[in-house]
């Protein structure tokens, strides 16, 4: 280390650095490129959601709200015997509250939430923060497709559970032939 | 006549102390913006944030203007205009083209330039001692170690640079001036333009205001336009200084086409010399109050010793 060669190394750094483009992002000018899996808001597939009342339970700060009623189901055969639905009546996340944890999505059974990317969401009233059920919809069309499975990663069980059907199946055919 | 030329060249002069500081800042912004990998304002009058300083200035006027309540009421308020009016009046005797391109031509250029230049740093020796504020004060005494110390290798840089030409005006050492004086008095210039940067409390010399430890120094207890008045004088100080040593050393207005490029090259020179001093600023850290005296006695002095002497042994050797 010969004396001065920190400052001559310090010129340099910063002289390299301004020749290069800077990584400022213009936010309001440039929407960010986030990656698939950001959290950025929840969105509830209604059709999915079964009121099992998971989500709700398993929210650390109980920043969800579900409401619902039992609705009859007449009988499927003549005869049968009446079934019992339960129907949406009110889903709504306080996102005040939330702290993007992630547990409903991930302890929800039957795939009814879903993170997305979108973030612009503020509001100048706290209380406008609990987002009902439309807006949660909508953010739904917002979430992206999940990025495919890395090349090492083992494959997905529903599509071994097919393959190894359809082998069977042509193994079968072929023991026919 | 006389009348009108002089009102014109003073009217020149204030545009130009109005103008380059402004400029200055702005690069400033902009410059450091990118060597650390930012883009700088960029909204303020549309384009890349032009007007990021006039909107500053508008700023700075509508605050309020407090003086504390131990202070010394008259030189706290005076210290500002005493910071900043030196430099105005150093312009006038820059030269920044051949043939008249000057304010005033003063036969002792050089002399006037650097008495008039000291007393800039008396700004902020007032502020320090009149604002009733143990951090002004720390800050103000440090500035007059520094002034104490940095005068005196500036003086013999410049010294040097009169003994070349062997006279004290600015455009009389133009005249003079010849490309090899640039090797020639090359250790002149570093130690003139260091020590002009140690006295402009410019980054790595602001120990003086030191944000990290003593709040903003002299400035501490300033705001609204004083405070802007402040900084005002700390870009037309690096102008001033950027100037000087461009024409002390680096030949001012000379260069290919000096008759009609004479200002261009003037101003390209002084342009990049305030460049390094932003650059400097981005690149190095804070010096030490005591590297700061340590570095110029033991340093810089001897240095421009050295310089005085080679200039010396040149001078006798081609005569």
């Amino acid at each position: 280390m010969t004396p001065g060669s920190g400052l001559a190394k310090g010129l340099a750094v910063t002289l390299r650095t301004m020749t290069r483009r800077a990584v400022t992002q213009q936010y309001p000018e440039a929407q960010p490129s986030l990656p698939p899996r950001s959290r950025g808001v929840i969105g509830l597939f209604e059709e999915n959601c079964t009121v099992c009342m998971l989500c709700a339970r398993e929210c650390p700060d109980w920043c969800i709200y579900i409401d619902s009623h039992k609705e009859a189901v007449p009988p499927a055969a003549p005869g049968g015997r009446e079934r019992s639905r339960n129907v949406l009546d009110r889903f709504a996340i306080d996102f005040a509250l939330c702290m993007y944890c992630g547990i409903c999505v991930e302890v929800c059974p039957f795939d009814a939430l879903f993170w997305s990317p979108e973030f612009e969401y503020a509001e100048t009233d706290i209380r406008d923060l609990t987002h009902e059920r439309d807006r949660l919809r909508e953010w739904m069309w917002t979430v992206p497709e999940p990025p495919p499975p890395d090349d090492a990663a083992e494959e997905p069980k529903e599509v071994a559970a097919a393959r190894r059907t359809a082998e069977k199946l042509a193994a079968r055919q072929e023991g026919d032939a | 006549m006389d009348l009108l030329d002089a009102l014109l060249r003073s009217g020149a002069v204030l545009l130009a102390f109005l103008v380059l500081p402004l400029l200055v800042g702005q690069a400033e912004h902009k410059v450091m913006a990118h060597m650390q990998g930012r883009v700088g304002p960029m909204h303020a009058g549309g384009f890349h944030g032009w007007a990021q300083l006039v909107a500053d200035g508008v700023k700075f006027a509508q605050k309020e203007d407090i003086v504390p309540a131990g202070a010394d009421r008259r030189i706290f308020q005076l210290a500002p205009a005493v910071a900043l009016v030196p430099y105005l009046v150093v312009l006038i005797a820059i030269p920044i083209g051949p043939d008249g391109m000057v304010g005033q031509v003063l036969d002792a250029g050089i002399f006037f330039v650097l008495a008039v230049l000291g007393l800039g740093v008396l700004g902020s020796l007032m502020g320090g001692w009149a604002s009733a504020n143990k951090y002004s004060l720390l800050g103000g005494l440090r500035t007059a170690a520094q002034l104490m110390a940095y005068e005196l290798p500036l003086l013999l840089a410049a010294a040097s640079v009169a003994m070349a030409a062997g006279t004290l005006s600015l455009t009389g050492i133009l005249g003079a001036f010849e490309w090899w004086w640039v090797p020639w008095q090359i250790i002149g210039a570093f130690v003139f333009f260091t020590a002009g940067m140690a006295e402009l409390q410019r980054p790595p010399f602001d120990a003086p205001l030191a944000p990290e430890e003593i709040i903003f120094g002299a400035w501490t207890e300033y705001s609204g336009l004083r405070f802007a008045l402040f900084l005002l004088a700390e870009y037309a100080g690096i102008v001033i200084v950027s100037a000087l040593t461009a024409v002390l050393f680096l030949g001012g207005w000379h260069g290919p086409f000096p008759d009609q490029l004479g200002w261009l090259w003037m101003l390209l020179k002084t342009g990049a010399l305030c460049f390094l001093v932003i650059w400097a600023r981005v690149a190095w850290p804070r010096l030490r109050a005591d590297q700061i005296q340590k570095f110029a006695w033991t340093v810089l002095v001897p240095l421009a010793l050295a310089q005085i002497a080679l200039t010396g042994i040149v001078k006798v050797v081609i005569s």
